[in-house]
């Protein structure tokens, strides 16, 4: 009994998963959160009240709760609240595009670095390269060649997060590997790219999951950081990190212009990991119960 | 004679997800100056549970009941600072897994002089030199160059002798050896079991022997009490037990081997078929019978108690006759 | 041991060399003409001629790769092309600056991340447990060049507790210097702490449910040996490989500190040279930033050893 279910690929059970993540309320709260950002970001056009770039000079400062401007206007008399939702977008946009970016080169090499030891080496050669270089110079750099924009501020922080992606999927490997229901289809000769693709990546999925959780909210970090130093994302297009630079001037005069911005980074970046702690957790329960 | 440890009616519940788990039930037994009792049973069955009791080892989701006194010192209830000042010194405990008992991070004589220097005050230059005496009496060689390892640039047999001489630095009067040789190689668990003999001579201290194999009950004990399920059912003299086991899960672990109390070959339990029950609350019956093939119908309505007297059983239907030889 | 340190050396050195073309591609990969951007005003083929001669960029790849190592090696970084000013000098006035902000930001979140990870670990269950947590997940989550620009609002501007911005050399007035780098540093600090404190806990955890803990234990130590002795020393193994892989995001972070702060670093510098354009800075920056970051972690990897006996002393068995 014991060796036929050894020989049968562990299910990874989502749906008690998704059970043990909705029983926990903070979980829930994160996930509230995440869709009410998910929903002004993807209908923001319809949503904000104002064209987020519309200029009106004689309605600058105005304080939070003027009429039409709840959160008020920054130092052009631009609508906050617009401009955040619309910031929300590209944070979501630079998040998930970096983390993608990430996803695609990082999860063959691990496969690839776990699965044949010869090329381990030169794999983890490369991490240490890719490492020598802090994200923020990796910025600096390719902003210094193919200019400032959100799709290079994307890349430079995807390439900064593809260590991590290849030392997770390269450990999940070796583990997988050494499991029975892998030997076993390794002893019945299937091919190695037919034991990567059908054993090994859908058994690593959950471990990849919970990467991809933690990594979009660094990622919209990273994104609130190049564009807050003017590497990231091009004004007067808002991001919640140009805000932040606009607003750093004004601070004094226009503390909401300044105070807004960085709570939406954080209620974001916060719910984010609360949801991927509860499903780490979810997923190994026994790690939570320590 | 006066016992030195008087375990009375000692009774240990887990708190659990799944609701309270009684461990140990009523167990009672008694331990004589320089005397060897060994706690038999097989695995789940509490031996570990009691003797962690002992000295006040177990987890904060552990409930214990009962009295364990020490030399009349009642240790169930004892604050934490009396406690600390008995485990180490008075009562000292031996593990199974010499692999990872010793911290890894330093080197074994610092690990022996710290209870040197915990309980007795030596400063770091006695201690050192008391710590290399020790590793001589267990008999580890050129202990003066050993003192300066760390644990794992010592065999398993090497570490156990090191935990043997941390436990005995203080010369407690009572010694607990948790399974003290079931991680070892059978050439390597002879020396270990020599080192605790010599123990018990040289220096008379009581062993409380927790062990599933009956090899090492047959070489080094005086006494033996059965545990099955949380309860004591048999306990006798060494070779009383032996000869003429009473108890039908006695029978069950000696098996119809009638060498098992002559040779000191490392002999394991027999398999007896079932397995040992997890109880949440322990039954008006014999919780083995299930498994017995002696059973009656007041083993499944009334708990039977131990019987008085040097060889005491727990069974409304015990095997009278001697084994056969 | 020797074979563990000559092997991590020589790994070391293959990120270097890979580390240093990479720069050098990366400059080479630069828009426009370098010349161009040398000549300035004078774009006439004569005096163009003549810089591409003068910066060796009429000779091949090879050579040109050859010239940047040795000169790099000697310490020679070039001339920013803005002001002529040797690159090496303007990085060892910024150098100090970073190291000293980086040094107390580690420090200060190594005190508050390691002290509230063994308090998680130790009070488990308990309210202690669940701020350190709560304010654990804070602390990833703030973005702290955000949590910067708010401690000089409130902090500084209003209640005047900081100098909101500027520098004092630590050999100039100590006390100025410090009272100027305190709040930087606890900003820069605050992710760093986040993920000590996470490392610390779980690692207490694994520390306190061995077996040696339970050794410890029945030996009769007092709980301050149990837990600040034998379960925090083979925790703090874990947290050091931890603070040696968050040397880059602490790179990072400095930079942005600097920049709200108004700090004369290395981070000023970097974003300066951006804007201007000034390759030859940022070529320098880049390749300084890499090599201290090989060089930290090889030293973080000796401490390693020096802190775990088992790497250090060969085991027989």
């Amino acid at each position: 009994m014991a060796v036929v279910e050894a020989l049968v690929p562990p299910r990874s059970n989502s749906r008690r998963v998704v059970r043990r993540v909705l029983r926990n309320p903070l979980a829930i709260t994160g996930l509230a959160v995440l869709a009410i950002a998910v929903v002004l970001a993807v209908f923001a056009n319809w949503l904000a009240p104002h064209d987020p770039t519309q200029t009106q000079l004689g309605n600058a400062f105005a304080p939070p709760g003027t009429a039409g401007h709840l959160l008020g206007t920054d130092d052009l008399g631009r609508d906050v609240l617009s401009r955040i939702m619309f910031g929300l977008r590209a944070s979501l946009h630079v998040g998930i595009l970096a983390v993608a970016f990430s996803l695609v080169i990082g999860v063959p090499l691990g496969l690839i670095a776990g699965y044949f030891r010869a090329i381990d080496a030169l794999i983890s050669r490369l991490t240490d390269l890719v490492l020598a270089f802090p994200f923020l110079i990796l910025a600096v750099g390719l902003a210094a060649i193919r200019g400032a924009s959100l799709g290079n501020a994307a890349i430079a922080i995807g390439i900064a997060q593809i260590p991590g992606m290849i030392r997770i999927v390269r450990s999940e490997t070796l583990r997988l590997k050494s499991l029975d229901f892998v030997s076993a289809a390794i002893v019945e000769g299937a091919g190695d790219a037919w034991i990567l693709g059908r054993h090994i990546l859908p058994n690593a999925g959950s471990a990849l999951i919970v990467q991809a959780t933690v990594g979009i909210p660094a990622a919209i970090l990273g994104e609130a950081v190049l564009s807050f130093l003017g590497l990231g994302i091009q004004p007067p297009a808002p991001s919640l990190g140009t805000m932040l630079s606009d607003a750093q001037q004004f601070a004094s005069r226009a503390p909401w212009a300044a105070v807004m911005p960085g709570v939406a980074i954080m209620l974001l970046t916060l719910a984010f990991n609360i949801v991927g702690d509860s499903l780490r957790d979810a997923l190994d329960p026994k790690a939570s119960r320590r | 004679m006066t016992p030195v440890l008087a375990v009375k009616d000692l009774s240990v519940t887990f708190r659990t997800e799944d609701g309270p788990l009684s461990a140990v039930d009523h167990v009672s037994f008694e331990v004589g100056d320089g005397e060897v009792l060994a706690v038999v049973g097989e695995s789940g069955c509490g031996k570990s549970v009691t003797a962690m009791s002992i000295a006040g080892l177990l987890p904060r989701s552990a409930t214990v009941d009962g009295s364990v006194e020490l030399d009349g010192t009642e240790l169930i209830g004892a604050d934490k600072r009396t406690l600390r000042s008995i485990r180490g010194r008075e009562v000292a405990y031996i593990f199974q897994e010499p692999m990872t008992s010793l911290n890894p991070v330093f080197t074994v004589g610092h690990q022996i002089s710290e209870v040197l220097r915990t309980h007795i005050g030596l400063n770091r230059q006695d201690a050192r030199t008391r710590a290399i005496e020790l590793l001589k009496l267990v008999g580890i060689s050129s202990a003066e160059r050993r003192i300066g390892d760390y644990p794992h640039q010592l065999s398993g047999g090497m570490r156990q002798r090191v935990m043997i001489a941390m436990a005995v630095a203080c010369d407690p009067k009572v010694l607990i050896a948790d399974e003290p040789t079931t991680a070892l190689d059978v050439t390597i668990q002879a020396g270990i079991l020599d080192v605790l003999r010599g123990l018990r001579e040289r220096l008379g201290t009581s062993i409380v022997l927790i062990t599933h194999d009956l090899g090492v009950v047959a070489d080094l004990a005086d006494r033996v009490a059965v545990m099955y399920a949380g309860r004591v059912v048999e306990t006798a003299e060494v070779h009383d037990l032996f000869a003429n086991p009473q108890h039908p899960y006695t029978t069950g672990l000696l098996g119809a081997s009638p060498a098992a109390g002559r040779h000191a070959e490392s002999q394991r339990l027999n398999e007896i078929p079932g397995l040992v029950p997890v109880l949440t609350e322990q039954p008006d019956a014999c919780t083995f019978a299930d498994r017995c093939p002696r059973a009656v119908d007041t083993c499944t309505t009334s708990q039977p108690q131990l019987t008085p007297g040097p060889h005491r059983v727990a069974c409304w239907n015990p095997v009278r006759e001697p084994v056969e030889v | 041991m020797r074979r563990y340190l000559l092997n991590r050396l020589w790994q070391s050195l293959v990120t270097l060399v890979l580390a240093t073309i990479v720069v050098f591609v990366g400059v080479r990969a630069l828009p426009g003409d370098p010349a161009l951007a040398l000549a300035g005003e004078e774009r006439d083929p004569e005096s163009l001629r003549a810089i591409r001669q003068q910066y060796g960029l009429d000779q091949s790849w090879l050579v040109q790769f050859w010239k940047f190592v040795s000169h790099a090696a000697r310490g020679d970084l070039g001339e920013s092309i803005r002001t002529g000013t040797p690159v090496r000098s303007m990085i060892l006035s910024a150098l100090p600056v970073t190291i000293e902000l980086s040094v107390l930001a580690i420090v200060i979140a190594s005190v508050i991340g390691v002290g509230a990870g063994v308090l998680a670990a130790v009070r488990r269950g308990g309210p202690a447990e669940w701020a350190a947590n709560g304010l654990a997940l804070l602390g990833l989550s703030v973005p702290h060049f955000w949590l910067g620009l708010m401690a000089i609002l409130y902090l500084s501007v209003a209640l005047g507790l900081f100098p909101a911005s500027g520098f004092v050399p630590f050999f100039t007035n100590p006390v100025a210097n410090l009272h100027h780098l305190i709040l930087p540093a606890v900003i820069l600090g605050t992710g760093l702490a986040a993920v000590i404190m996470r490392q610390t806990r779980s690692s207490m955890l694994d520390a306190l449910s061995a077996d040696y803990i339970r050794t410890a234990e029945a030996k009769g130590l007092p709980p301050k040996a149990v837990i600040g002795k034998h379960a925090l020393r083979n925790s703090l193994i874990v947290v050091v490989t931890i603070v040696g892989l968050q040397l880059g995001a602490l790179i990072s972070g400095a930079v942005v500190t600097e920049r709200i702060f108004a700090l004369p670093g290395f981070g000023k510098l970097t974003v300066d040279a951006v804007f201007q354009r000034d390759y030859p800075v940022i070529q320098a920056v880049v390749l300084v930033t890499a090599t201290a970051y090989i060089v930290i972690n090889l030293l973080v990897d000796l401490l390693y050893s020096v802190i775990d006996p088992r790497i250090r002393v060969r085991g027989e068995a």
